[in-house]
């Protein structure tokens, strides 16, 4: 199967994922235990306000007239008004939001990736030993410890005991310092032990052992023929660390007050705003759909120059 | 919280034990150092949590002495006290009894739900194997812990919610794994025997396919309660879990962030017992694991 068919063939599948994901998010008003109008309008609202907001959330069609109409809206770009503020949803996500939260995402990625794949490769090539217990050691207490808590200390040594850092806050690359450890280290642990496993796994591998036995200079084969090959599966595991980052940045971003998507989502389900956490949650899982599917590809793109190495 | 799903992807290639193994794998687990350690710690952990009273000096509720807020670590106060006076180290204590319970509860409703899909998508096929894959696609297309907080942003602030959300994050892992170890059970020659001889397809599940579908299971679940934990006290860190004033500790994190200039200890010490139990449990899942498939130690 060629590139072209594979990539249309993915694009086909994911229509009935995407009108699934669709449907939870227009679901979640609807599983909201009460009246969502009464929960968006207030306790103390007047029936002519509850009828109101029920006219302009659409809650009176029948719910397959109102699912038709958010997927057919949604396609078209409009997610709907804010309930708070009366502002396009897409207005609220796209005019900062949604760049803010991608930015500490790649930020946290290269982080995630520089660190990870370099402590992987050490880790496998001195397998056993000190090196190999150290790292692996940190990356399992990268991998347990919450990101949160992880910020707070950070925040706590870098900002409060020696003033080195800003707290909070994002525009500047000092601001992004912390945030980008907070959220790149955990990242860094799986893509640290994904590429020792996967070095682990080629380097056993005959044509490894034939490189060796012609006489091939260690180095040599550790890096034109194990890492070329061992960091396919890698390129897997970086595609969905990505995605976590950019839907679960979310307490990264309370933590160092960003105002980026995941506080927006915050901020939202405390004003019981449901329109904007929808477009919220709905944007983060197509951009995550949409990595998933880059990365799919690329790995098969990868995969097959190997096939016809 | 990215290390939410902290899943390397690797997952033994035939992950089906033979029946009778249990003992040969509980031995390989003791020669594990780490799993022994992360073992050890899981079991002080249940102990704490069901008996808080032995352990805690304090009460972990009633206020203190609002004179006494913000004490440093102390031999009375072993971990200080918080912005309420009240003592940190017996509602850390008292924390294990929550946390636990909820990472349990979730995970065993995940497991038993996303089995249950996972044996019937693999014995089955066909469009029952596609209707059930495509949906646990869907749960699959929310990043992180998005699903969960959209559950619970939905459902409202509660502990019972959050179990309710993990529980749903849960399932497609599960129904996954199980779904691939099912369709190589299901292929054996002796299981084609019995079905063969006219047993009926629920005793060949319940009998034969389950027990040997078990070990991927136990794997996944010991790994997944300490993601439960991360998710769990997270949503309590955002304020959509545990309300004051249990003892979370995501909460009592959540409550510390604001004092860090001047009484770091109220949110170091939650913190470093959530990290502890996710610990406990990734280092026991790694080893069974390690000992289930020991191609890559």
């Amino acid at each position: 199967m060629s590139l072209g068919v594979y990539v249309i063939r993915r694009l086909l599948q994911m229509i009935p994922v995407l009108l699934g994901v669709v449907f939870l998010v227009f679901s979640m008003l609807h599983i909201v235990p009460g009246d969502p109008a009464m929960i968006m309008a207030g306790e103390q609202a007047s029936p002519a306000a509850l009828e109101r907001m029920r006219e302009r959330l659409g809650l009176n069609d029948p719910l397959p007239v109102q699912y038709v109409r958010y997927l057919g809206n949604a396609i078209r770009g409009d997610l709907g008004e804010s309930v708070r503020n009366n502002r396009a949803v897409t207005d609220e996500i796209f005019a900062s939001r949604y760049w803010i939260t991608l930015q500490l995402a790649i930020m946290s990625i290269a982080l995630a990736v520089f660190i990870g794949v370099i402590a992987g490769i050490i880790s496998a090539v001195w397998r056993h030993s000190l090196f190999d217990t150290m790292i692996m050691l940190i990356a399992l207490f990268g991998l347990s410890m919450p990101s949160f808590w992880l910020g707070i200390m950070l925040i706590f040594w870098f900002s409060v005991q020696f003033f080195w850092l800003p707290a909070a806050g994002w525009g500047s690359l000092p601001q992004a310092v912390l945030p980008v450890i907070t959220l790149g280290t955990a990242g860094a642990a799986v893509i640290a032990r994904m590429t020792r496993s996967s070095m682990l796994e080629v380097i056993n591998q005959d044509y490894i052992r034939t490189a060796r036995a012609k006489g091939v200079k260690e180095s040599v084969v550790i890096a034109k023929h194990a890492l070329r090959n061992a960091l396919i599966p890698v390129v897997t595991v970086v595609g969905l660390q990505f995605g976590f980052f950019l839907g679960g940045s979310v307490l990264t971003e309370t933590v160092f007050a960003i105002n980026g998507l995941g506080r927006l989502m915050v901020s939202a389900i405390n004003a019981r705003d449901f329109p904007i956490v929808q477009g919220a949650v709905l944007v983060a899982s197509v951009s995550f759909m949409a990595v998933n599917l880059i990365v799919d590809i690329t790995y098969r793109f990868l995969n097959k120059r190997i096939e016809l190495n | 919280m990215s290390q939410v799903v902290a899943d390397d992807g690797i997952v033994p290639e035939n992950p089906v034990l033979p029946a009778g193994r249990w003992r040969v794998l509980f031995r390989k687990l003791l020669q594990n150092r780490a799993a022994v350690v992360g073992g050890v710690f899981i079991i002080l952990l249940l102990v704490i949590a069901l008996f808080p009273d032995l352990f805690a000096t304090h009460h972990p509720t009633r206020f203190q002495n609002p004179a006494n807020r913000f004490q440093p670590p102390s031999s009375e106060h072993w971990f200080g006290t918080d912005n309420l006076g009240r003592d940190i180290y017996s509602r850390v204590i008292h924390g294990t009894r929550v946390t636990l319970s909820v990472a349990f509860q979730s995970v065993f409703v995940g497991a038993v739900v996303g089995v249950s899909l996972g044996i019937l998508a693999g014995y089955y096929g066909k469009w029952i194997d596609t209707i059930i894959m495509r949906l646990m696609d869907i749960l699959l297309a929310f990043p992180g812990i998005l699903l969960a907080l959209a559950i619970v942003s939905a459902l409202g602030p509660s502990l019972r919610n959050v179990i309710i959300a993990i529980s749903i994050f849960s399932i497609p892992t599960f129904a996954r794994i199980v779904r691939g170890s099912t369709l190589v059970v299901r292929d054996l020659e002796y299981i084609e025997a019995i079905r063969a001889l006219g047993a009926r397809d629920s005793k060949i599940i319940v009998q034969h396919v389950l027990p040997n579908v078990l070990s991927p299971i136990i794997v996944q679940a010991t790994l997944y309660i300490a993601t439960a934990i991360l998710i769990a006290s997270g949503l309590s860190f955002l304020g959509l879990g545990a309300q004051p004033p249990i003892p979370e500790w995501g909460l009592m994190l959540s409550a510390g962030r604001d004092f860090i200039w001047n009484a770091v200890h109220v949110s170091l010490f939650p913190g470093l017992a959530i990290m502890l139990a996710v610990l406990s449990f990734n280092l026991l899942g790694d080893g069974l694991r390690d000992a289930l498939d020991p191609r890559l130690k």
